[in-house]
């Protein structure tokens, strides 16, 4: 005996409003199997859970219907409370009525109708719910960072802090990410190595984390709890096991002059060489493109001979490594736009023309320079820098119209630096709009103007040429409502950050989604912003959208709490709806195996009678692991075999008719 | 004081028929300033091209169809690559060029000089089905009443052959004819 | 290989040169022209500036023509490649407005042939190769900045030659020929030449900001494709050079002119003699003529 119970939200006055409450409530008690139906001002609130709970057990309910919010927000919260009541929280159905009726609708008797039309689709589709059960995962306790930035390395602290191990892999020498090529850092002006090497040093010597720097994601398989992961250790020509990180090496490697991509090639490195002073591991790598030894077969073997541990092996190759992890946290960060696009703004033209990265190694102290600001075509002390606000972001037609966020702080920071090392020099900054919205942060914007006179200038560059042997920076202050041109020694472009190339390829392997602009994507922009669409994976700092080191911590951190809150449990509990073959059924067509974004669907031969005959045959199944219930491959299914538990074709079809009928 | 409330509304039909007629959309700008910077002319224009979004924006349009700056724009189409919100600025400035002689304003003096070209070019073609270049001059020089302009440069261009005397006529001169009804009549008679 | 020409109203008077050495090295590099029968004025600006309709009409009357050839068309012209190839796009995007024109110019029109300047034809139908192959006298120790201005590559969409902002197709084609291409950054400034008879001074202004340029980064002359813009940058140098209190003497030359002397072609043939700044003497000196 079906017996449901209609509860119908007032939401203050979100719903009944536009909705005649009362009259939805009426109309539902004419409708099949529906024994109680009311109304009540809150449904969500604990009053209104409990008056759900207690209707249930006076009226011996065992479906419900809530006419409400959008499921989005409370259906999670209504399965809970009829299941406490000892209903199986999936024969609960929400009935959009705000979001989807009362919000769009201002004339209440179509509102009213429109809203009884929804709990009757509704009441239609419970009806033909069937109980579903969660299974339960087991979870390795191990997580995996890729990427070690100040997000990785924050991420890797406070799960292993929380006594987990963590891996980091880390495509570069040492870990550091931007962070380490950054000079001082804003709102504060401390220097950011200072801040960034104890951290270093505490990843370096945590007995619960391991370092796999040099090294990349081969292959990602499993699922939530179970992840199976390829890591290609490329080959160092340097035993880490042996190396005391002495620095003979690469102090007596011939080949010096190679463009250290570090210091964004304004600087040189040798052939073996750490990446900076303090990297971590403090164990060097062979740049084998470079080195003489592998260009001009077995010659050179000067580094071998100048170790005094004999820690170089000139043998060693790239291995693959697997290994299981319960969760992945994604923290590979970002690059800045190349500007290739901008012939106008001379970026790759004019040497003298450069982005924020290198001009924050024309800061550093440890920098090609020693922190002696120099412009990088003849070595001249600038007398007038300009520095280009929004170079690349926000300009939809050649293709990012979002934007970077950190670069109006980081330039106030530059011009400040610039100041305070040059004080004779001018700065500019050509700006559209100043967003300063942090705590302290518009403070510091105002000191770049009070206390440093920093020149800003409302107007976006329309073009940068040299003349005899400066720039000339060219745009309108729109304040002004003039046309202006600005004498610069140097011009720094404030290059949008964007995704690191690989961005989207390594998506795809690990299996998580991301935007048109290639930054990963969160599982629920306000709700969930650290959580990936995959179970199991989580994301931190700049991979998942610009920002800066606060925000960068601030998601590292949250990241690493849900990696823990994860391997606190005892198993994992699985999704309820999801997708099932009916064995029976299944052709074995396998429409359904390209259409599942996350590669659930494997072939499986099974035994079958066919008369008298046992034959072999190859089918579709599900593993439940990986299945994130998304229906793609229900709807491929030409023979209706694949189904979505809770979303069935007689559900749905019960709920059209519902409404048409 | 400016009552933009009114102001946006009263000039919303304008902004419409500009956004339609240069296939763009002038609320997109925000208003950069790139299209001015950029633009080679700006420096000798009452108000440039930003400016000119601004006034559509702001319901104001009509005022740009008294900016000597539509007429001293070069089509050079500088600001239109360069704009990052993908707004047609160069053919706003057409759009109200066009406009401009369709409801009959009054062209400022020292541009008034474009207009003159343009209807003895177009003249020129209706009649020969080509450019008679000398013949352009000439007319210029008669319109304007500056003689003695360019002669300098306009004898040896004769003596050398590059100014031919005569006009060339096409044969398909009755079709272009029909040409410049037709899109009289579709157009309404502008002209 | 064979294309409809299109030489537009200036290359029959003022740009003579431009259509002579057009003609000139197109056979020496076994390029077929053949004219468009009976072809009409593109419009210029005049056209599209006064009237939307006239301003596709026009060139789509010489489109419809060259479609009945069954040839692609080559405009040496910057101004008439423009204008032909914007009339192209708008009737591409526009199934309405092509059934207008179609309507207004009396033929079928059915957007089957493309537009090429002549520098594209060299470069993507020719090939460098060829063209490096053909060398009698390469341009060798000529230093010359190559001057696009705007109708060659703006707006992106409505012509597709080269980059906006940095192109380099004239370069390339100079560069095979031997000549020393001088980088610079006004390859695509506006000159003004649509003012040329109208705002005289801003024209001159244009003229010398652009000059300056190209002499600051040493160029000895300057090639072009686009007959307004070698007759204003020409024509006005005096007087630009008089109010920057310089003197530029810098011959301004249609690429097709020293390309046919790279290939050569004799250079009385390639009217040498008709610019206000006299390129010979520069040419003599260098040992080219
Ligand atoms: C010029 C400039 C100045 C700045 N100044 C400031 C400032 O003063 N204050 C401030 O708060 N913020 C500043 N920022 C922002 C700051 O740099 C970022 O917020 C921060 O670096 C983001 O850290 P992250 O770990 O997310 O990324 P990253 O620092 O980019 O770290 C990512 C790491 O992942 C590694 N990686 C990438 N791809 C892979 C892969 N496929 N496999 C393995 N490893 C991979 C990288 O090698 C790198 O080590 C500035 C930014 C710029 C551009
Ligand atoms: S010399 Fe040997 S021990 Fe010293 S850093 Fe180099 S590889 Fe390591
Ligand atoms: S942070 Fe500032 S400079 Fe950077 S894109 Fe945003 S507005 Fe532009
Ligand atoms: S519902 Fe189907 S398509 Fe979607 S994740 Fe599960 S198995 Fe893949
Ligand atoms: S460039 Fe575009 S967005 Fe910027 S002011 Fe001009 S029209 Fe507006
Ligand atoms: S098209 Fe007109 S407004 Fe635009 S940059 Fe050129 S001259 Fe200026």
């Amino acid at each position: 005996m079906k017996r449901i119970g209609v509860f119908v939200c007032h939401c203050g006055t979100n719903i009944a409003a536009t909705v005649d409450v009362e009259k939805v409530a009426e109309s539902a008690r004419h409708l099949p199997h529906v024994v109680f139906a009311t109304t009540y001002k809150f449904m969500c609130a604990d009053p209104g859970q409990k008056l759900i709970a207690d209707a249930i057990r006076e009226h011996a309910l065992n479906r419900v219907v809530v006419a409400a919010c959008s499921p989005h927000m409370h259906e999670r919260t209504f399965r809970k409370a009829v299941e406490r009541a000892g209903v199986n929280p999936y024969l609960m159905e929400v009935a959009n009525v705000r979001e989807q009726c009362s919000w769009v609708h201002r004339d209440k008797p179509v509102g009213t109708e429109k809203a009884a039309a929804l709990v009757a689709a509704a009441v239609a589709k419970v009806a033909r719910n069937v109980p579903l059960e969660s299974g339960k995962l087991p979870v390795e306790r191990r997580a995996l960072v890729v990427g070690g930035g100040i997000a990785g390395i924050q991420a890797a602290l406070d799960i292993a802090e929380s006594g987990y191990h963590v891996t980091i892999v880390e495509r570069e020498q040492s870990v550091g990410g931007r962070m380490a090529q950054l000079d001082k850092t804003f709102p504060t002006l401390d220097c950011s190595s200072c801040i960034l090497t104890p951290k270093m040093v505490d990843v370096g010597h945590h007995p619960m984390i391991e370092i796999c720097s040099y090294s990349e994601i081969e292959s990602v398989e499993g699922y939530v709890g179970n992840f199976e992961v390829t890591i290609r250790r490329k080959a160092t020509s340097v035993d880490p096991d042996v190396c005391t990180g002495c620095g003979e090496c690469w102090n007596r490697c011939p080949v010096k002059k190679l463009p250290s991509s570090f210091n964004m090639d304004l600087g040189h490195r040798p052939a073996i060489y750490v990446d900076f002073p303090q990297a971590i591991p403090n164990v060097p790598v062979i740049d084998r493109a470079n080195c003489t030894y592998y260009l001009r077969d077995g010659k050179c073997r000067v580094c071998e001979k100048v170790c005094p541990t004999k820690a170089i092996d000139f043998t060693l190759e790239d291995r693959l490594v697997k290994e299981r992890f319960g969760a992945i946290v994604m923290a590979t960060g970002f690059q800045t736009a190349s500007l290739q696009q901008y012939p106008e703004w001379g970026l790759g033209t004019y040497p003298d023309v450069v982005t924020g990265l290198h001009f924050e190694r024309l800061v550093s102290s440890t920098g090609p320079t020693e922190g002696k600001i120099k412009r990088p075509s003849d070595g001249k002390e600038p007398k007038s820098v300009v520095f280009v606000l929004c170079a690349g972001s926000r300009d939809e037609a050649r293709g990012r119209s979002y934007c970077s966020k950190a670069c109006c702080m980081y330039s106030a920071k530059q011009a400040i630096l610039l100041r305070e090392k040059i004080p004779q020099a001018q700065a500019h900054v050509f700006y559209m709009d100043i967003r300063t919205a942090g705590k302290d942060y518009e403070e510091f914007y105002m000191r770049a103007k009070e206390e440093y006179g920093v020149n800003y200038i409302r107007g976006r560059v329309a073009k940068v040429y040299p003349e005899k042997d400066h720039l000339v920076v060219r745009g309108e202050d729109t304040l002004l409502g003039r046309p202006v041109a600005v004498e610069a020694d140097m011009v720094v472009l404030a290059a949008a950050i964007e995704p690191r190339a690989d961005a989207a390829a390594l998506a795809q392997k690990v299996g998580i989604s991301y935007n048109r602009d290639h930054f990963f994507s969160e599982a629920h922009p306000k709700l969930r912003p650290v959580e990936s669409n995959t179970g199991g994976v989580f994301l931190a700092g700049c991979c998942q959208g610009p920002k800066d080191i606060p925000e960068t911590v601030a998601q590292a951190s949250a990241a690493a709490a849900k990696v823990v809150q994860m391997f606190s449990k005892d198993a994992l509990v699985s999704e309820a709806q999801l997708a099932s073959v009916n064995e029976a059924w299944c052709i074995g067509c396998f429409l359904c195996q390209p259409v599942c974004p996350y590669k659930a669907i494997q072939p499986k031969e099974i035994e079958e009678r066919r008369g008298r005959d046992k034959i072999k045959r190859t089918v579709s199944s599900v593993n439940t692991g990986l299945c994130q219930g998304c229906g793609a491959c229900a709807v491929a299914c030409p023979s209706g075999a694949m189904r979505l538990n809770g979303f069935t074709d007689e559900q749905i079809l019960a709920e059209v008719d519902a409404v048409c009928l | 004081m400016l009552n933009l409330q009114a102001t946006i509304g009263a000039g919303r039909e304008f902004t419409d028929e500009i956004n339609h007629e240069a296939g763009t959309d002038i609320n997109r700008c925000y208003q950069c300033g790139t299209c001015s910077g950029g633009c080679p002319l700006f420096y000798a224009m009452d108000i440039g091209p930003r400016q000119v979004m601004r006034l559509l924006q702001t319901g104001l349009g009509e005022e740009a169809l008294r900016a000597r700056s539509i007429w001293i724009c070069a089509t050079c189409d500088t600001c239109t690559v360069r704009c990052p919100r993908e707004i047609n600025v160069a053919g706003v400035m057409e759009a109200l060029r066009i406009q401009a002689r369709r409801r009959g304003y009054r062209i400022p003096a020292a541009v008034r000089k474009v207009r003159i070209l343009t209807d003895l070019f177009l003249g020129s073609v209706r009649r020969s089905g080509r450019i008679f270049e000398l013949g352009l001059v000439q007319g210029m020089k008669m319109r304007t009443g500056e003689l003695l302009k360019d002669v300098g440069m306009g004898i040896p261009m004769l003596l050398k052959g590059k100014l031919s005397l005569r006009p060339h006529r096409i044969r398909g001169r009755a079709e272009i004819e029909r040409i410049y009804r037709k899109v009289q009549e579709m157009e309404g008679g502008s002209r | 290989m064979k294309l409809a020409y299109y030489p537009g109203c200036s290359l029959c008077g003022t740009a003579r040169e431009y259509n002579i050495s057009t003609i000139k090295v197109s056979e020496k590099l076994g390029i077929e022209l053949e004219e468009i029968p009976d072809w009409s004025c593109c419009g210029a600006t005049s056209a599209h500036t006064s009237s939307p309709l006239l301003g596709v009409a026009l060139p789509a009357r010489n489109l419809a023509i060259a479609e009945e050839m069954g040839l692609d068309v080559a405009a040496p012209c910057a101004a008439c490649y423009h204008n032909l190839s914007a009339a192209r796009v708008k009737m591409d995007r526009d199934h309405l407005l092509r059934k207008r024109i179609e309507e207004i110019i009396d033929r079928k029109y059915r957007g089957k042939v493309k537009v090429l300047p002549l520098a594209e034809v060299i470069l993507s139908r020719v090939g460098l190769d060829a063209v490096r192959d053909s060398l009698v006298h390469p341009l060798a120790g000529l230093k010359m900045a190559a001057y696009y201005g705007c109708l060659m590559v703006r707006p992106k969409g409505i012509v597709d030659f080269d980059d906006p902002e940095n192109p380099t197709k004239l370069d390339q084609i100079m560069e095979a020929a031997g000549g020393e291409m001088v980088d610079w950054s006004h390859k695509t400034e506006c000159c003004g030449a649509s003012l040329s008879l109208t705002g005289t001074e801003l024209c001159v202004d244009l003229v010398g900001r652009i000059l300056e340029r190209a002499a600051e980064e040493g160029a000895e002359c300057i090639v072009t494709a686009c007959p307004f813009c070698q007759a204003n940058l020409d024509m006005r140098q005096a007087e630009a050079a008089t109010k920057l209190k310089t003197d530029f003497r810098l011959p301004v030359l249609y690429f097709t002119q020293l390309l046919g002397i790279a290939l050569g072609l004799p250079a009385g043939e390639l009217g040498l003699d008709s610019h206000v700044v006299d390129p010979r003497p520069l040419l003599r000196e260098k040992g080219l003529i």
